[in-house]
């Protein structure tokens, strides 16, 4: 892309917020007639730990490697801290990339592989020992220095990758899916580990996954891809409560989407009516399982919408119990703390502020 | 699982063909190797004044020696045209892989006497490239040291058996992981170090395996000396073939083959050895 075809509106070039460390600037990027990312803006900040959530085939690993310079972009632009990122090649990015599988090289020991970034870099000789030393000691695998990676467990391998990646001190460290081979205690711990290791290395962190639960624990900030757009950019709190599109409701937790008609400040969807400052004609809402309670005696909120609804099915999960409720027709999960079998009808409530207006 | 009788049945072929085409001419060459000629007949007396003959008179040591500078030269050359050729396919080609592949293999499906009579037509003093240099005016006279040299020999040679050392090469190649040269990008290391460092060392299996070929069906090439080389280039086999034929001195000339098979079959089990150190999947 030509600056002259790019926008007005980002045209001083080192600006943008002060802390930002990585800037994606109107970025697309097509393989042959196939768009895989459309026009992504994105701005990470320094120390930051970014999540790029999506289903395979929604572009977030595309983005990683335009920013490890595997591939180019089709237009727009990647700058980090004030210099253009994407006319550089791979090897001069002060990233570093921890790959799905490893990619250790399997000729190589441990210690080789962790040594070789700063071998091929022209780090100081006399810099070299130490340095391995100290990143096999981050992940606690200096007892492994000499074994070959192909003797060690997944969760070992994942350990050297990420040694051999930090080692450069890059400023911002990749992930595509790194945890995405492990079983799911192991995945538990390491998210734990990966989590410390980043507040106590103060690197930005730029992550990629499917697997929502993952990204909410460990993210500052959630960038979620849908069909190489991106839907929404928040922390894991703004968008669980305030989702922005009903798609982002659906894919973060679990949600009850009401197609609802407003007409002058009143929402009716079926039988229920409650106020919202929205405006006239058809608009969805998205209302967690959680936000809806059980009625018992004479209930509290002064904006509560009640309800009768009939229980169909209950699924018991230890701390909680899943509804399915029928309304008129009409399914609605809820989830409620547990409380014993439930059958027939009951009343149940939600505080009109938990149904969130959403996008399509 | 199978019934004996099964398993009797199908493992006869095997075993008949191996027994009768493989260990019985051994056996009988290796015979023949401890035996001796009088008076133009083969007697079966035991001795070993066959292979002491090998190191007495110096031909033969000569021959063999040339035959194995010959051999390293074709193994050389045919890895400096077959590495960059394998490296291009698999890490540039694109879409072009398959068309080129074909390419290289199409040479395969002709007769390696047709190529080695292509040669002479080439290489000779009416040859085509004489009559070129000429026509450019490089040359007055046709140049007679292209053919009947041990270095027609080579470039015979060299073209002939590049595709055996493209091929396992190419497959090597081919199965890198490609993650692991964006790795290497990635950590900082460019094409150079990225070539030096990870594809070089993980095609080693490949590049010993092209070697090998080479340099094994050179040592017991007979045909290109006999085509191009003439008598300056003489190889072992060559002398093994006159030994058996006109020479009518069959247990030297078993001698020399079973000193061939086993200078060979040492060489297949080093490089054997070096490939098991040098995979790591």
């Amino acid at each position: 892309m030509t600056l002259a075809s790019s926008s007005p509106l980002q045209a001083p070039a080192a600006t943008g917020s002060a802390d930002a460390l990585l800037e994606v600037r109107n970025v697309a990027k097509r393989f042959g007639a196939r768009e895989v990312l459309k026009h992504i803006s994105l701005e990470i900040a320094s120390g930051e730990f970014l999540t790029l959530l999506g289903e395979s085939g929604s572009g977030k690993t595309t983005l990683l490697r335009l920013i490890a310079g595997f591939e180019q972009p089709s237009s727009g632009e990647i700058w980090m801290s004030g210099e253009r990122l994407d006319t550089l090649p791979p090897y001069k990015r002060r990233v570093n990339t921890v790959f799905q599988n490893y990619a250790l090289f399997p000729h190589l020991t441990v210690q080789e592989n962790v040594s070789y970034g700063l071998q091929v870099s022209g780090a100081a000789k006399a810099e070299i020992p130490g340095r391995v030393a100290e990143a096999l000691l981050m992940v606690k695998m200096q007892e492994f220095a000499a074994s070959r990676p192909t003797k060690l467990s997944g969760g070992q391998q994942q350990r050297v990758a990420l040694a051999r990646a930090l080692v450069n001190r890059p400023k911002l460290l990749l992930l595509d899916e790194p945890l995405s081979a492990l079983d799911a205690n192991l995945r538990k711990q390491m998210q734990g580990e990966l989590k410390s290791l980043q507040r106590e290395l103060g690197i930005t962190f730029l992550f990629v996954t499917h697997d929502q639960d993952e990204a909410m624990t460990l993210s500052d900030r959630i960038a979620l891809l849908k069909d190489g757009a991106l839907e929404q950019v928040a922390s894991p709190r703004e968008i669980y409560a305030h989702p922005a599109t009903s798609y982002t409701a659906q894919f973060i937790g679990q949600t009850n989407l009401l197609r609802a008609e407003v007409r002058s400040g009143v929402v009716t969807w079926g039988s229920l009516q409650w106020k919202a400052a929205q405006p006239d004609g058809r608009v969805i809402f998205s209302l967690r399982p959680e936000a809806i309670h059980l009625a018992a005696g004479s209930s509290s909120a002064s904006d509560a919408v009640r309800f009768r609804a009939r229980v169909q099915q209950q699924i018991f999960s230890g701390s909680s119990e899943h509804l399915e409720l029928d309304l008129a027709g009409q399914l609605l999960r809820a989830r409620i703390p547990t409380r014993g079998s439930l059958s027939g009808e009951h009343d149940f409530w939600f505080t009109a502020a938990d149904a969130v207006a959403v996008r399509e | 699982m199978y019934s004996r009788a099964y398993k009797a049945i199908v493992s006869l072929p095997p075993i008949l063909w191996v027994g009768l085409f493989l260990l019985l001419p051994y056996a009988l060459m290796f015979a023949h190797s401890f035996w001796m000629v009088r008076e133009g007949m083969i007697v079966h007396q035991w001795n070993l004044q066959n292979y002491a003959k090998l190191f007495q008179n110096p031909v033969y040591l000569e021959v063999l020696f040339r035959t194995m500078r010959i051999a390293a030269g074709v193994t050389l050359l045919s890895l400096l045209l077959g590495y960059p050729l394998a490296y291009y396919m698999s890490f540039h080609a694109g879409a072009r892989k398959d068309l080129l592949y074909q390419l290289v293999i199409v040479p395969l499906w002709v007769s390696y006497l047709v190529r080695g009579y292509a040669w002479k037509t080439i290489l000779g003093s009416e040859g085509v490239l004489n009559g070129f240099l000429q026509y450019i005016h490089v040359t007055r006279e046709p140049l007679s040291f292209f053919l009947y040299s041990p270095f027609a020999v080579v470039l015979m040679l060299t073209h002939i058996y590049t595709p055996f050392v493209f091929l396992p090469l190419y497959a090597s190649l081919e199965h890198i992981p490609r993650n692991l040269v964006e790795a290497s990008q990635d950590l900082g290391g460019g094409s150079r170090a990225t070539f030096l460092r990870v594809i070089l060392p993980l095609s080693l299996p490949g590049l010993l395996a092209g070697a090998t070929f080479a340099f094994v069906l050179t040592l017991g090439d007979f045909l290109a000396p006999l085509l191009v080389g003439g008598p300056s280039s003489i190889m072992i086999a060559n002398i093994v073939q006159s030994l058996f034929g006109t020479a009518y001195d069959w247990p030297l000339g078993a001698a020399i083959s079973v000193s061939i098979l086993l200078l060979t079959i040492s060489l297949l089990f080093l490089t054997e050895r070096l490939e098991k150190r040098w995979s790591f999947r």
